[in-house]
């Protein structure tokens, strides 16, 4: 009666591709030539990116002076000579507006998580697929958004607010999916125990979930901040830029690297593009800077675990 | 003996008005991304509207772009067929050129590299993945464009014979070639990260079986890790075309934008949906504003499209690999 279990070897059956295929005798000097390949192929693939290391390096640091990261572009044009003026002003905007950015999709970010993970209530599935389709959306349409409902709409300017939200877009489908997986990793044992103490839902996660996890949901923060650090197009549409330090968030526009980058580019002079080198070198570092520490955080969850 | 099996317990779940609460402000909080989803179309569509009632399915073929005279004599005309068809033609020389180099990175990052290369290669990924696209812009500009132009002069030289390859005027500077090789380095981080994921589940029992029956190591690829791959990497390189499809800065760069059809790749005219409304965009009247929202539109329904297919295919493939 027992022999039955043939079923299951019936089931795997198809998963075994090589039974449909035969192979080629081992030949050693092909095997020697795909690897070969292989390494051929990562080579190709590093060159660019290496390149683009290197390059804004090399360039980026020829724009610096010792008051390069802290002087703005008041009294200064893009193609004076490279020891005025400075990129101070986008590097303050940048972190204003990435902050306020952080601060409306960091918090919204882990509601969606915890309703998936922990709730996991009726629409949990569509949630997920919608913040999926919302990761998708290009960064210029997140841009013109903003600037019809809320620079056209409500403002009339172009000023900091606006690009924070356009920013706060981006970032939410990164902020939701990382907390996504970092609840995910909760013990059940966990959240069991709290119930069993007669702690509701609303306890169990705001005191032993999220707690659990605070350095988990840091990385999702950070990473979704390191996301949206370099964004232009959507900043062209929304903050603009501004030739001064400012920290006005709703009258004026705003400074930002990457718009101070693509506005240098833009002018197009020698020294005009020296300047957005060195705008990407502050960029590049900036968010290597975030992921690294993104990495770090989360790096200690897992060991503490 | 017949067996008397007690009626199964209902289990009753009372929440308190607390817990009723918190679930009410979780779900409608988690409902954002649907909002903003809704809230883009709606936007994009109430200021669009008028140009679609006006040109209607005009916009979509015409090839004309004129913002027309303040006066009214000459009357404005928009149409992004151009732009539609250069978006596609950038995207998809960029996806046919990142995806074999993906699937080499992936096979090598699992397969065949060392070991102590691995993990720092991981990191390497996401940093290159974390590079803003006006980095890649500024970058494709200045140094890739002057190697890229001597490819596709070369290109031109051996196959001008076929169509796709003739230049009418022999410039070969911001062509949709240039722009969809630069594309091609900036989506491959995302479309290796993909499938590196997918190969990386591929059943060990069944690698180490077809080395079992004396195969290779190249004989175990393909007949186990690449079928096995096949459908997650399809979904990684839709990925990676929503991302080609939307971008802007880094196209608007290399890109001459021209308002007319033009599939030779290597000729100095293309188009792209997302950098007409930057380069349009700071010059534009309030008529010209609300096709440059109607474009944005058709992206943005574009984009949505290719990423609900890349989503589903990734999750069904993430689902049968379990």
């Amino acid at each position: 009666m027992d022999y039955f279990h043939f079923d299951d070897a019936q089931a795997v059956e198809p998963q075994r591709p090589w039974t449909r295929r035969r192979f080629s005798k081992p030949k050693r000097w092909s095997e020697a030539a795909i690897t070969c390949a292989m390494w051929v192929g990562f080579a190709v693939v590093m060159l660019p990116w290496i390149s683009i290391i290197a390059t804004v390096v090399v360039r980026g640091s020829k724009a610096f002076y010792i008051d390069y990261l802290t002087t703005d572009m008041l009294v200064n044009s893009s193609d004076d000579p490279l020891n005025a003026g400075g990129v101070g002003h986008a590097i303050v905007g940048s972190l204003i507006m990435v902050t306020l950015a952080a601060l409306i999709a960091v918090p919204l970010g882990i509601i969606t998580a915890v309703y998936i993970v922990e709730i996991k209530g009726r629409f949990a599935k569509a949630v997920r697929f919608f913040t999926q389709a919302m990761s998708g959306v290009p960064s210029i349409v997140a841009g013109l958004f903003i600037y019809s409902m809320v620079v056209i709409g409500i403002t009339h300017k172009y000023n900091a607010i606006a690009g924070s939200m356009a920013l706060s877009i981006l970032m939410l489908p990164t902020v939701t999916r990382t907390a996504e997986e970092v609840l995910k990793v909760v013990p059940r044992e966990l959240r069991d125990a709290s119930y069993a103490l007669g702690a509701s839902q609303f306890r169990t996660t705001v005191s032993v979930v999220l707690p659990n996890v605070r350095s988990g949901l840091v990385t999702a923060a950070v990473l979704g901040v390191a996301r949206v650090a370099g964004e232009t197009a959507p900043l062209l549409l929304t903050s603009q830029y501004f030739v001064k330090f400012s920290t006005d968030l709703f009258k004026n526009p705003m400074a930002s690297l990457p718009t101070y980058i693509f506005g240098n580019l833009g002018v197009g002079s020698d020294n005009a593009v020296s300047r957005a080198w060195g705008g990407s070198l502050v960029l590049i570092v900036l968010i290597v800077l975030l992921s690294t520490l993104a990495r770090l955080i989360g790096g200690r969850t897992r060991r503490s675990r | 003996m017949e067996i008397i099996a007690p009626d199964k317990r209902k289990i009753a779940v009372r929440r308190g008005i607390v817990d009723k609460a918190f679930r009410g402000v979780v779900t409608a909080g988690s409902m954002i991304s649907l909002i903003v989803l809704a809230l883009i179309a709606a936007f994009l569509l109430y200021r669009g509207f008028e140009v679609f009632r006006d040109f209607g399915l005009k916009f979509f073929t015409s090839s004309k772009w004129d913002a027309g005279a303040d006066d009214g004599s000459i009357a404005p005309s928009f149409g992004v067929a151009p732009m539609l068809v250069g978006s596609v033609v950038v995207a998809t020389i960029a996806i046919s050129i990142a995806v074999p180099f993906a699937v080499v990175m992936a096979l090598f990052l699992c397969f065949y590299a060392p070991r102590f290369l691995r993990r720092p290669m991981t990191s390497v990924l996401d940093l290159v993945a974390a590079v803003p696209s006006v980095i890649y812009g500024i970058w494709g500009y200045a140094i890739l464009m002057p190697h890229a132009k001597g490819w596709a002069e070369t290109i031109n030289h051996w196959l001008g014979w076929i169509w796709i390859f003739k230049v009418p005027v022999p410039i070969f500077e911001r062509s949709p070639f240039i722009a969809g090789v630069l594309l091609a380095i900036m989506i491959l981080p995302i479309v290796t990260s993909v499938a590196r994921e997918v190969y990386s589940q591929a059943p060990q029992d069944q690698i180490d079986a077809a080395y079992g029956l004396g195969g290779t190591r190249w004989g175990a690829m393909r007949t186990v890790v690449l079928p096995f791959g096949k459908s997650g990497l399809v979904g990684g390189a839709m990925l990676g075309l929503g991302r080609a499809l939307g971008e802007t800065v880094a196209v608007y760069l290399v890109l001459n934008l021209v308002f007319k059809v033009n599939f030779q790749i290597l000729a100095s005219a293309g188009g792209s949906v997302a950098s007409l409304i930057a380069s349009r965009f700071g010059e534009a009247g309030p008529y010209e504003l609300k096709a440059l929202m109607a474009a944005g539109l058709v992206l943005f329904i574009i984009t949505l499209i290719v990423n609900f297919i890349a989503s589903s295919i990734v999750n069904r493939a993430g689902k049968s690999q379990r």
